[in-house]
């Protein structure tokens, strides 16, 4: 523990066990809530100033067309590749391996990151229909969010997008 | 402050939603997935325990404010009101789809891929696929 103080923890006066436990990692739960909030604010403000809001810069991408006219627009494409240049350092060196199996998040107890590994029809279903919709308007759930409220369009869309998503909870009774 | 190439404003852009994601995995532990952070916050059968609806309601917050925040000094060309039935089933599919398949651009495309995960490939190469063939045949018939 390179963080070892010299503050003496309160203890209850009528407290007469002699035995004093490893005192936990201290839970934080308001810089947790901050935290949280920053990386939704850090996540938007990424999400503007790459485009991704913009729904008719996002259609200038998935529309090949372009390609043949000349107009088409590959900025998703380094959207994409600037996020991963980042999440690919950042998957290899934060979260445990079998080497380092003691690595702890900063202000949680434990990482829980996904493990299933499996490929089944339901996400290759559901990611098919994603798409389609993606397709369709332009938003994706990130800008969609971003834009609510700035634009009714999008927060038109996310009204639908939200009651997609609690009709697919109900119908997969997902907890 | 738009003297950037929209190349390198984009790549600059993905940078910070990585940085983003980075900050919530070493500090929560967790993945960025979008639609599976706010689809958790929805009302569904069993509720999950209160303190991890909190992190992700203020996720969600900070998306939302940001959002509105962003829009007063960075200016982008604005969205005119499409039709609402194009707007209804747009969202339904993405929100039910997003669900189903258990993520979305941000959870499978940009933590997935960054996890090296096969299935999150397989999801993003999905959704990729019918992105581009939905955009490319409706600008085609139009």
């Amino acid at each position: 523990m390179s963080t070892a103080t010299a503050t003496a923890t309160p203890i209850p006066m009528t407290s007469t066990s002699s035995t004093s436990p490893q005192p936990a990692r201290p839970a934080r739960p308001l810089l947790s809530l901050l935290t949280a909030l920053a990386a939704g604010a850090l996540f938007a403000a990424g999400l503007v100033i790459s485009g991704m809001t913009q729904p008719a810069k996002v259609l200038g991408f998935l529309n090949l067309a372009g390609l043949a006219q000349g107009r088409w627009d590959a900025s998703l494409a380094f959207v994409m590749g600037g996020a991963l240049l980042v999440t690919l350092v950042a998957f290899a060196v934060t979260p445990p391996t079998p080497r380092r199996p003691q690595r702890r998040p900063w202000l949680a107890p434990a990482f829980q990151l996904p493990t299933r590994r499996d490929i089944d029809g339901r996400l290759l279903a559901g990611s098919a229909l994603f798409g389609v919709g993606w397709g369709l308007a332009g938003y994706c759930p990130g800008p969609a969010l971003v834009s609510l409220l700035s634009s009714t369009d999008a927060a038109l869309f996310a009204a639908f997008m939200l009651l997609g998503m609690a009709l697919a909870r109900r119908l997969l009774r997902k907890g | 402050m738009h003297t950037l190439h929209p190349y390198l404003q984009a790549a600059l852009g993905g940078l910070l939603i990585g940085l983003a994601s980075w900050l919530l995995l070493a500090a929560l532990g967790r993945v960025a997935g979008i639609s599976g952070i706010t689809a958790a916050l929805l009302p569904s059968g069993a509720p999950p325990a209160a303190t991890e609806q909190r992190w992700r309601a203020a996720f969600v917050a900070g998306l939302v404010i940001a959002g509105g925040a962003m829009a007063a000094w960075w200016p982008t060309p604005s969205t005119a009101l499409r039709p609402w039935p194009l707007l209804a089933i747009a969202g339904l599919l993405v929100g039910f789809g997003t669900v189903l398949g258990s993520g979305c651009t941000s959870g499978h495309g940009v933590c997935g891929l960054g996890r090296r995960s096969a299935r999150s490939l397989a999801a993003t190469l999905c959704f990729m696929a019918t992105g581009f063939a939905t955009a490319t045949l409706r600008a085609l018939w139009a």
